[in-house]
Parts: structure tokens; C-alpha cells; sequence
């Protein structure tokens, strides 16, 4: 169901991703020892499209299938059926991931340039990794010298940066963020989001923000997917979405936003 | 700095003087440990030149103490690295495949884990020669299944961090995965486990050799010592009291060593600081 | 049974380090208070200490004034007969919070058979329409249910039905939605703002969630490393906010109900220093635009008739 109008000119770029009827099932453990198995259907026969340079936010609570779908697209599981298709090169170098939980996406063991070079190393990329560092720090925001330091040296926003400049090592075309700014206190949260739009546009980046957090998907994104129980049940450009609503489920997460503005009556 | 626990001082100072003492013994000790010298039998405390007398057969029982660290050493080293060498694989594979594996190497170690280490070793003396390589064998392989446990345990942890699902995403091979990310983040558990098991690989070794099974004689092992002692408990009573001082006081330093460790590389302690908020 | 809660320069020590440096305020008697705070700012220890249950190794100091009595000094069985009673509080965890081996049931009748001397059997009944208070589905069948048997959301209802059983006189509640969805959310904010408002209960509502504030508080406290730097009604606070850091976290959040010029926020400078990292003098100087060196000394707090602030150079009022 696309929303019609809106987005014009995306609709000429090029398909990165083309997802086409995806199912995923999972198997619970029985209940009762000779009870029946059953199913929990993560993501229900879920299309969409991805086109190159756009940001498409995913929206949803708990349960709705977001997550299944992010590692879907990346690969980490397979669908049951339907299929998802990647028109780029390859997509282990092209799409990388950016974490909710920034403490555990950076390995404790590990100094902050080879956190950072990990992709490198293990996709053999050529190139001088020494000044990739370097650089990659600098793109991400952070001195020079947090190469040779550990990820428990840092605050929870700059743990952020350097998952971000791991991402960004093997030049991807593409980022998806998980919660990124979830987890980071309130202060920080917009430091991180100018980051990354920053980088979006100086590195020509197609974004997927995957966020139970409306007012983050509206403030970075120019397509919205609403998912309830598996199933994409709105999208639509961003304003229209949040302005018009027309799915009941929309309209009801909406409405469950505390905002600024809506005080209570009891309080001129 | 941190402060480091008592225990771990406590514990490291214990140890520190038996590795010491099982040093020394390798240039010097004040006799010959293994010189029989039949007049001299049951010198007591400071008889002449004996610091701590002799045993049934004259021989210098400081020097033989000296000699028994070396090899409570040797076969608390030895039973480790087997049971390193073992059990640390076959945890972290089957903490890494999951499914099948994991299941036939779990149930395996239960099944090991059900036979007690000196019941082992006993099976093993009677199969093969009783001796210090055979009681060492026996007590590591009943280890296997404790480190096995221990891997798998931390590492279904490691496996659950997003590092391990970013290291996939960028196609990291299996190998990969297990030597830069779960071994590394395991090695602060395995250190504590190894310790722990040093402590019972020396208690297994001096009741093996307390009961014939372990280091024969002439060697000097303070199981075998304690066990010769007895014989003479009324004569010299104090030849009981030297191997079990020592066998004790070592245990409680590998475990106190343990506890340690464990308070110092445990970093659940650091989050237990009050969650601020 | 009214009566209002002061709290008078209360510190809080983590070992050698003070993580709530004097902090000062009064909960009226039915007023709703939001305490705003990020991590390290000692927003829950502020709560903890309030209600007597800081952990082992952490002190108070200061007063707390309840009914004429000193909490931080009360002995520790008339405190627990004002727990649970008089004050009440609801965590962050209903998971934690709640006991997994015990039916919800027996929970919610716990402090009623403890503080209002009950037989079981009544205090179970009264545990019943507690629940339905809270408006738990099958309020029958969620009585002898297990904690891990609820959803999060209906976890946190018992919660909330167990701390209201006794109708406490205030009642804390320390992130009470943060782990919630969106819309189990509204739902929980709906029901405590019902049950208060029913009860005429003190609230005392503790968030990073500026937003959850201002749509269910009256007043508001800012808390910065250990401070409260900004005070004052949801109006002040959130339309003319005075303090710089106040002003700065509400530009850097992006508003869900218009559009930005463009996709870039006013994002504050650095990040929050961990406990003990905190400059000395006012907490914020390292990060905040207008700091110069008289910021080495810490502010005291101005006090504008109901609106108070702690800042050497205050943003002007207005936007």
C-alpha cells in the first residue's frame, strides 16, 4: 500500500532494496511436554522497497517485527518465504549496522582502532588502515588519540561514535541504526543524530532508522514504515504520516506521545 | 589506584611462597631429599642439623617439603593445561554451533562430570601403571567437563553482545569470531576456574598418593609423606603435621587466589555501584 | 492526612563522592511533581534516600521533613511503618521490583496485611479491587498468576496497585514507563494521573522524559550533577526556562508535532561527566555556552517567586 504523491523524485532513483512478500516463523518451546509446538509469525508477508539515497524510518513497539526485519535485511536470518533482494555490489560491505547499546557493540577486549578496522581485517580491504583510522575518527568526531584507547574509556556517546566509525570503515553504501540514540542520555541524543546526518549527506548514505521513537523518525526521515505484529500496516512519506494518519494504529501511537505542549488541563 | 581484595593478597602471598620454596628446591635444599641415612631416623624438631627432623628412613623432611612443592606444582600445572587444553574447545565450539554439538558435548561432560576425579584416576592405575603421569592424566580429564561448562556459560554471553552480530554482519568466519571475540572476554573466567582447579588438583594428587595411587616412592609428594606418617603417628607425630600444613596452606592459597580474581575481574562488581539515574 | 514533603539540603555520598550535593525542595500536599534528570545527575538517589532505602555503603545527610518527623533519622521500624503506608514508590523494573517466585496476588495483599493489620483472607479480596483499580483485565485470574506470567505493562499496573494499596500520602515513582512501549505507556501515565488525582496523592515522578513531565506534572525540578540547577511550574520551566541547561535539552530534542527548517538540532556540547567527574563550582560550566570563570563558584539558588534557578548568567526569559 503506497501512499500515493510524495517522494516524486525518489521514485525515479535506483532500488537498493527490494523486499517482496517476507515471512518470518518462529518455533516456541512447548508449553507442555506432549502439547502442540507452536508459532509466533515475527514479520507477515511484508513488500516494500528501498531506493538509493533515501532515509526510511521503521516504526514500532515491541513484538512488531522491526528487528526480525532489520536482521532480515542484513542477512543474519533467512525468511521462511517471500524474498529480499540487494541491488548493490555486496551487500556485507555495502550495508553495515549501527547498535541500540553502544557498551555492547564494542568488544571490551579490543583497543578502539582495531574495533574500527575489524570490517577492514576481516573483508581484507586494501588501502592504508593506519591513516583509515585516523580519518575515521575524524569523520566520527573523536581525537586521534582514542585509537590506542579502550571502549569503557569512553562516555555512552562517544561508545556511539565509535560504532559508527566502525560502520563507515568499509565505505558502505548504506547504514541501518537500531535504536541508535535509545539508549544515550537526552543530552547527547542530538549530537549523535546531526552525526549521522551530517554523514549521510557527506558520505551519500542511504539510511534505515529502525526507532520505537516517533519524534527521532519524523525529525530524520522522508519515509515512514509502521509495523504492528509483523505486518507493515502504514507507509507513507514522513509528513503525511504524522499529519494524516490513516491506519488506526497510527493514529493511535500518535496519540500515545507525550509532548511538550500537551499539559495537563489542571496545569495553565 | 584499586583497591585489590584481601583475599587476592592473601592468596597471591601463599602461593608466591610455595612457587618460592619449589624454586629454591630446584638449586637447593639443605639435604639430599631422597638420602636415606638409617641412624638418623626420627630426629626431632631441630635434631642437629635437622631444622625440622626426619622420617622413618632418616631423610630430611624440610628438604623433602621442599621437594613436595615442586611436584604439588608440577601435577597442579600439568591437570590444568590438560583440562585447559580439552575443555576450553570444546566449550567455546559448543557455544559458538549451538544445536547438535552443543547438546552431545553438554550431555558428554555430564556423564564425566558424574564420575568423581579419584574414581577416575583409580580406573586408570588399574588399567595403566599408577604414577604421577597417570594420576595427572586422570585428575585433568576430570576437569575437561568444569571448563568445558565454564566456556560455554561466558561464552553463550559473548555470543548474545552486538560485537558478535556486527562481526557477522561483515562476514566474520566462525574462527574469527571465536579467537577475537568469545576467547578474549572468556579468559577473566577461565583464569579464575584454572585457579580453583589448581586447588583441587593438588587435594586429588596428595589423596591419590596418600592412597598408593599417585606419585610413587622414592619422589617426595606430601600426600605420599602424610600417608607415610601414619605408621608413625606415635613415635613422631609432628611428620603427620608438616605434608598436611603444607597441603592445606596451599589449597587456601589457590582458592583464596581465586576469590580473589574473581572480585578483581569481575566486572558485574563495577555495575554494582547504585545505578545512577 | 495532608501533608507536604521537604526536603532540606540533602546530600548523598557514594563512598567519597557526594553524587546529590545539596539538594532542597518541598512536594506539597496533592501536587505533582516531575524530576527531570540524565544519568549521573542523582535523580534516583535523591528518590532512594527519600524513602530510606538507599543501598548498603551509601549515606544521606540533610533532612527530610514529613509530618514533623525527620526521615533520615527516624528509626528503621517506624520508617518501615510509614513505607509501604504513608509513602509509597514504583520502579523503573517491575521485573526486578516484583517477586518471581510469589503469586501477584499475595503481593498486592502484602502491605495491606502488614500496615493495615488485615486477615488474609480480606486483604486478598482488597488485593482483588486493587487490581481492578488498576484496571487489570481478569482481575481474578491475574491474582494467582506468577510475575512473569504479565505483560510489562500489566506487571507495572500491579506494581502500581500494590504501592496505592494502603492510598499512600506520596508517592514516588522512579521512571515508571521508561521501559514501556509508546502506548503501554499513555495507558500507565493515564492511570496514575486518575489514581492521584482520585486519592489526592503526592506525586513525585521521575523521568529523563521531558515530555512525560509536562504532560502529567504541575512542577518540575531540573537536575544536573547532583544539583537542582532550575525549579518552577511546567509553564515556567518548559515555555521560559532560565537555566541554560534546561534551555539547551529543550532545543535538543526533536519535536514530534512540527517540522525543523532543516534536520539539524542545537545539540549541547560534550557529554555528562560520570559520578565524580562533575566540574566543581556549577556542574554544566564545562558545556555550557555561557559559562565564564565566576562559574567555578557554584550559583546559589535565585528564587523568582515560584520559579528558581541556580545560574551566574540565566538565558533571558522567552523564547
Amino acid at each position: 500500500m503506497l501512499a500515493p504523491g510524495g517522494g516524486g523524485h525518489l521514485s525515479s532513483a535506483e532500488v537498493l532494496f527490494e523486499v517482496e512478500h517476507v515471512t518470518r516463523r518462529y518455533r516456541l518451546p512447548r508449553t507442555r511436554l506432549l502439547g502442540p509446538r507452536r508459532e509466533l509469525v515475527a514479520v507477515d508477508d511484508v513488500s516494500f522497497t528501498l531506493r538509493r539515497g533515501e532515509t526510511l524510518g521503521v516504526v514500532g513497539e515491541s513484538g512488531s517485527g522491526k528487528t526480525t526485519l532489520m536482521k532480515m535485511l542484513l542477512r543474519l536470518e533467512r525468511p521462511d518465504a517471500g524474498r529480499i533482494s540487494y541491488y548493490g555490489a555486496s551487500l556485507t560491505r555495502e550495508v553495515q549496522v549501527i547498535f541500540q547499546d553502544p557498551s555492547s557493540a564494542l568488544d571490551p577486549r579490543m583497543r578502539v582502532a582495531d574495533i574500527i578496522l575489524e570490517p577492514v581485517r576481516v573483508m581484507r580491504l586494501p588501502g592504508d588502515r593506519r591513516q583509515r583510522v585516523y580519518e575515521l575518527l575524524d569523520a566520527v568526531g573523536l581525537p586521534p588519540d582514542s585509537a590506542h584507547r579502550y571502549a569503557h574509556e569512553f562516555s555512552g556517546g562517544q561508545r556511539q561514535r565509535i560504532a559508527i566509525a566502525r560502520a563507515l570503515a568499509p565505505r558502505p553504501q548504506m547504514l541501518i541504526g537500531d535504536e541508535p540514540v535509545s539508549a544515550l542520555d537526552v543530552s547527547v541524543r542530538a549530537q549523535i543524530l546531526n552525526l549521522l546526518e551530517d554523514l549521510r549527506v557527506g558520505f551519500d548514505l542511504t539510511l534505515v532508522l529502525v526507532s520505537h521513537d516517533l519524534s527521532v523518525v519524523r525529525h530524520m526521515c522522508d519515509r515512514v514504515l509502521v509495523m504492528s505484529r509483523g505486518s507493515v500496516v502504514e507507509e507513507g512519506p514522513t509528513r503525511e504520516i504524522f499529519s494524516a494518519p490513516r491506519h488506526a494504529y497510527t493514529r493511535l501511537l500518535l496519540d500515545s506521545i507525550p509532548t511538550l505542549k500537551n499539559r495537563r488541563a489542571a496545569s495553565a | 589506584m584499586r583497591r585489590l581484595p584481601p583475599a587476592l593478597v592473601a592468596g597471591a602471598f601463599l602461593v608466591g611462597l610455595v612457587v618460592l620454596v619449589a624454586l629454591v628446591s630446584l638449586v637447593w635444599t639443605p639435604h639430599d631429599p631422597d638420602h636415606v641415612i638409617v641412624p638418623d631416623r626420627f630426629r626431632g624438631v631441630g635434631g642437629g642439623e635437622y631444622l625440622l627432623g626426619t622420617d622413618q628412613f632418616g631423610r630430611d623432611e624440610l628438604s623433602r617439603l621442599m621437594a613436595g612443592a615442586r611436584n604439588t606444582l608440577l601435577v597442579g600445572m600439568v591437570t590444568v593445561v590438560i583440562a585447559i587444553a580439552a575443555g576450553v574447545p570444546v566449550g567455546a565450539l559448543a557455544a559458538f554451533y549451538r544445536g547438535p554439538l552443543e547438546e552431545v558435548a553438554m550431555r558428554a561432560s555430564d556423564v564425566l562430570l558424574a564420575f568423581p576425579a579419584i574414581l577416575l584416576a583409580m580406573l586408570f592405575a588399574a588399567v595403566f601403571r599408577p604414577g604421577t603421569l597417570t594420576a595427572m592424566a586422570a585428575i585433568g580429564i576430570a576437569f575437561v567437563p568444569v571448563f568445558a561448562r565454564v566456556v560455554r556459560g561466558a561464552g553463550l554471553q559473548v555470543m548474545q553482545m552486538d560485537y558478535v552480530t556486527a562481526a557477522r554482519t561483515f562476514g566474520s568466519r566462525g574462527w574469527w569470531i571465536v579467537a577475537r571475540h568469545l576467547l578474549p572476554n572468556v579468559g577473566s573466567v577461565l583464569i579464575v576456574q584454572a585457579t580453583i582447579a589448581f586447588a583441587v588438583a593438588i587435594l586429588a594428587e596428595a589423596a591419590l598418593s596418600y592412597l598408593g595411587l599417585g606419585t610413587p616412592p622414592p619422589t617426595a609428594s606430601w600426600g605420599r609423606m602424610l600417608s607415610d606418617s601414619q605408621s608413625y603417628l606415635y613415635q613422631s607425630p609432628l611428620l603427620a603435621l608438616w605434608p598436611g600444613m603444607a597441603i592445606a596452606f596451599s589449597v587456601l592459597g589457590f582458592n583464596l587466589l581465586g576469590d580473589g580474581l574473581r572480585d578483581l575481574l569481575d566486572p558485574k562488581l563495577v555495575e554494582r555501584l547504585p545505578a545512577q539515574g | 492526612m495532608a501533608e507536604s514533603l521537604l526536603v532540606e539540603d540533602l546530600r548523598v555520598l557514594v563512598g567519597a563522592v557526594e553524587a546529590v550535593r545539596g539538594v532542597s525542595f518541598e512536594l506539597g500536599a496533592g501536587s505533582r511533581t516531575g524530576l527531570i534528570g540524565e544519568s549521573g545527575s542523582g535523580k534516583t538517589l535523591t528518590a532512594l534516600a527519600l524513602m530510606g532505602l538507599l543501598p548498603d555503603g551509601l549515606r544521606a545527610a540533610g533532612r527530610v521533613l514529613y509530618g514533623g518527623r525527620d526521615l533520615l533519622t527516624l528509626p528503621d521500624d517506624e520508617l518501615c511503618a510509614l513505607r509501604g503506608d504513608r509513602l509509597a514508590m514504583v520502579f523503573q523494573e517491575p521485573m526486578s521490583a516484583l517477586n518471581p517466585v510469589m503469586r501477584i496476588g499475595d503481593q498486592v495483599a502484602e502491605p495491606l496485611m502488614l500496615h493495615r493489620r488485615l486477615g488474609r483472607r480480606v486483604a486478598l479480596a482488597e488485593a482483588t479491587r486493587a487490581l481492578m483499580r488498576v484496571r487489570i483485565r481478569d482481575p481474578e485470574e491475574k491474582m494467582r498468576a506468577y510475575p512473569h506470567q504479565l505483560s510489562g505493562g500489566q506487571r507495572q499496573r500491579a506494581m502500581i496497585a500494590m504501592a496505592m494499596a494502603c492510598a499512600p500520602a506520596v508517592l514516588v515513582a522512579d521512571e515508571p514507563t521508561t521501559a514501556l512501549d509508546v502506548t503501554v505507556q499513555a495507558g500507565i501515565l493515564r492511570l496514575l494521573d486518575e489514581l492521584v488525582e482520585a486519592e489526592g496523592t503526592t506525586l513525585l515522578l521521575i523521568t529523563h522524559d521531558l515530555a512525560v513531565v509536562a504532560s502529567s506534572c504541575d512542577r518540575v525540578l531540573v537536575m544536573y550533577g547532583g544539583k537542582i540547577v532550575e525549579s518552577g511550574t511546567v509553564g515556567q520551566v518548559f515555555d521560559r526556562p532560565r537555566h541554560p541547561y534546561t534551555r539547551a535539552l529543550l532545543d535538543a530534542i526533536p519535536p514530534v508535532d512540527e517540522d525543523l527548517p532543516d534536520r539539524h538540532l542545537r545539540a549541547i556540547p560534550g557529554s555528562v561527566p560520570g559520578l565524580g567527574r562533575f566540574p566543581p563550582g556549577c556542574p554544566f560550566r564545562n558545556r555550557c555556552p555561557n559559562a565564564d570563570g565566576k562559574c567555578a563558584e557554584m550559583p546559589p539558588l535565585a528564587v523568582l517567586g515560584d520559579h528558581s534557578l541556580a545560574c551566574w548568567h540565566p538565558v533571558e526569559a522567552g523564547i
